[in-house]
């Protein structure tokens, strides 16, 4: 198996997702690109090997022939000056989407995002309405540069937005509100939902609204808190948990900058038993934020500690057992889940 | 062709004088403890600002950097504005968000307001020529760094995709020998900084940046080149840093001579004797400039004082659009 043939073997569809065609992630966000590039003459994608190739994950396929090289750009290897570039586009009234290959490259575009794009607005009132794609998360034994889940260098970051879809309709959605809104937005699809995931995605435009997470599954006795990949994980452990007789909420973030916390508070005041999870090293990510508004504000609802699953604080790895041993999934879900339960 | 005329000397001059006259001003209010925060004065780069601004249209768009004060000057930026930057008010460029020259953009002047990370300017440039390019205008996009950006990777990112991509570009490299303490040699083994540009496939020119003339004539070139369509130009402008890297530094690490050298190559003194030859510049006209910027000056400053702080209570505005 290939990148461009995806390393999975079997696909899940979802259910209960809305739309009228029925799409992998990584089509959905094609979807959106292409929607919102016919609808929007100032967006345009740049990135490495995105045009003729068609991507290293084949999500711009089709494009180039599509749209034409000024609007589907093959760009030279330099994420640092592409972001920049993007950037300067920006402010003559173009919307580009910055593809950055793997998200673990974004380190190397690091100053354009946090110290440019992110300052600007505050500095001189100048919007930065770029969008930076960024394809993170493991599971595909990649190693450690193709692997890892760097959202939160961006969430510590005051004037981006971060993004991570879990669902192709989500994919789709929140790309064409990331294009759309006027501060840069980085927008983490997870690579190991590329092809493995395939949901009813609406037609159109139906963009999903940025800063809004939604109840995946509802129920009484247990919240799991889960973004990105790891939401499917937590659903099949929270299925496996309802047939032993548990009524598990599931709720899914979408967006990780701004958190929103009135979903948040509502679910642990409801449940009173909290687990966090993310595929992110644990050590200041995102579910510690989650952890401390939950204690912060509704800690009298509280009825066991609030809990995280994350991954240990180590590089990626690329042997099975030891990627296995590093990622959370539905069983490390499932048994943190039963500990919560029982407390 | 590029000819000087009279006109552009006078215009030149006075926008180097009033730059000079609004950077001592500056210095002036550091050590009345008015300005907030630290002082970088540009003394030494008159030339090159004025002269790299008056080489574009008013449609062009620059990134100027800290020690560019003539060049926002001359696209329109005003001393009002600039002196209330510098005291911290609500009126100024940033609303007191942004020290300094730092962060000073103002796109209906044409201008990008840089960040500290100085080469910054060179890829967003790029990303502006880029857009140009692809509406098909006729516009220039022109950054400008120092030779300690030289050494960084994202100057060379940028010139490297801006001839990639053959954009309307012009680079004003300003060399002023110094970056903070460290010379020129420790930050480079070549002789010139322009010697690079043939390895990015762009024309790379020297000149001597104490000389308006030269610099406009080189800008100008070049300007005139990106807007036909012949990609960018790295102009490489030789000068000193005649002040510390900002006013706490005195700069010990620079040698008197070299300094004395340049103090007799100033670039002002320089347009002056190029005035007086052609018979526009006499002692009393030049002290009837002088007094009519310095009363300019005095407005600005009343207004910049007068000028309120920013409400705490706007602390957060601003920093989604």
């Amino acid at each position: 198996m290939t990148w461009d043939q995806g390393l999975h073997r079997t696909t899940t569809v979802l259910n209960g997702e809305r739309g009228t065609r029925e799409l992998t992630y990584l089509e959905a966000i094609r979807a959106a690109l292409r929607f919102e590039m016919q609808r929007d003459a100032r967006v345009l994608v740049m990135g490495e090997d995105i045009g003729v190739y068609g991507g290293a994950f084949k999500v711009t396929q089709g494009l180039i022939e599509e749209f034409g090289e000024d609007r589907v750009i093959d760009t030279p290897m330099t994420e640092l000056a592409m972001l920049y570039a993007a950037i300067g586009m920006s402010f003559e009234g173009f919307r580009p989407v910055v593809e950055m290959q793997f998200a673990d490259f974004i380190s190397t575009g690091f100053d354009a995002i946090v110290q440019f794009a992110a300052t600007n607005h505050f500095r001189w009132r100048q919007p930065v309405p770029i969008t930076v794609r960024a394809p993170g998360g493991g599971g595909l034994r990649a190693g450690p540069f193709h692997s890892q889940s760097n959202e939160a260098w961006f969430v510590h970051t005051p004037g981006l937005k971060v993004v991570a879809p879990a669902t192709p309709a989500d994919a789709y959605g929140l790309l064409l509100s990331a294009i759309r809104d006027p501060n840069p937005v980085i927008y983490y699809e997870t690579k190991y939902l590329y092809r493995s995931l395939k949901g009813l995605v609406p037609d159109g435009d139906a963009p999903v609204p940025i800063g809004q997470a939604v109840v995946r599954r509802s129920g009484e006795e247990l919240s799991i808190i889960a973004y990105g990949a790891m939401v499917q994980e937590a659903l099949s452990a929270a299925t496996v948990l309802e047939q032993e007789g548990h009524s598990i909420e599931v709720i899914d973030l979408r967006t990780l900058k701004p958190l929103d916390e009135v979903a948040i508070l509502a679910t642990a005041r409801k449940t009173g038993k909290v687990l966090i999870v993310h595929e992110a090293n644990r050590t200041c990510g995102v579910g510690g934020e989650v952890a401390a508004i939950i204690a912060e504000q509704a800690f009298e609802y509280l009825d066991a500690p609030i809990t995280r699953l994350a991954a240990p604080d180590t590089p990626v790895p690329y042997s099975p057992p030891l990627e296995d041993a590093y990622r959370p999934n539905a069983a490390k879900i499932l048994a943190a889940a039963r500990e919560l339960l029982a407390y | 062709m590029n000819e000087i005329d009279d006109d552009l000397l006078q215009r030149a001059h006075y926008w180097m004088r009033l730059t000079r006259a609004l950077d001592d001003r500056g210095t002036f209010l550091h050590k009345q403890s008015k300005i907030v925060g630290g002082y970088f004065s540009q003394i030494g780069h008159e030339a090159i600002s004025v002269a790299a601004a008056l080489s574009l249209g008013p449609h062009d768009i620059i990134a100027p950097m800290h020690r560019d004060l003539g060049a926002y000057l001359v696209r329109g930026l005003t001393p009002r504005r600039i002196l209330a930057q510098w005291l911290g008010r609500e009126t100024g460029v940033t609303r007191g968000r942004d020290a300094n020259l730092h962060g000073m953009g103002d796109l209906s002047l044409g201008i990008i307001g840089f960040i500290s990370h100085l080469p910054a300017s060179t890829g967003v440039i790029a990303g502006v020529a880029h857009a140009i390019k692809l509406k098909g205008e006729p516009r220039v996009a022109m950054c400008f760094f120092g030779d300690g950006s030289a050494s960084q990777g994202l100057a060379h990112e940028a010139m490297n995709w801006a001839s990639v991509f053959k954009l309307p570009m012009v680079i004003i490299c300003e060399n002023n020998q110094y970056a903070y303490s460290t010379p020129l040699r420790r930050q480079m083994a070549i002789e010139h900084i322009a010697q690079r540009a043939a390895g990015y496939g762009m024309p790379g020119v020297i000149v001597d940046g104490n000389d308006f003339v030269a610099v406009y004539r080189a800008a100008r070139e070049a300007v005139e080149r990106a807007r036909a369509g012949g990609g960018p130009t790295f102009i490489e402008c030789k000068t000193m840093r005649m002040r510390g890297h900002a006013i706490h530094d005195n700069m010990a690490y620079v040698p008197k001579e070299l300094l004395a050298e340049w103090e007799a190559r100033d670039p002002i003194a320089r347009i002056e004797e190029v005035l007086r030859a052609r018979g526009l510049l006499d002692d009393a006209t030049l002290a009837a400039l002088l007094a009519r910027i310095e009363a300019e000056l005095d407005e600005a400053q009343t207004f910049a004082e007068a000028s309120p702080y920013p409400d705490p209570a706007t602390l957060t505005d601003g920093v989604y659009a």
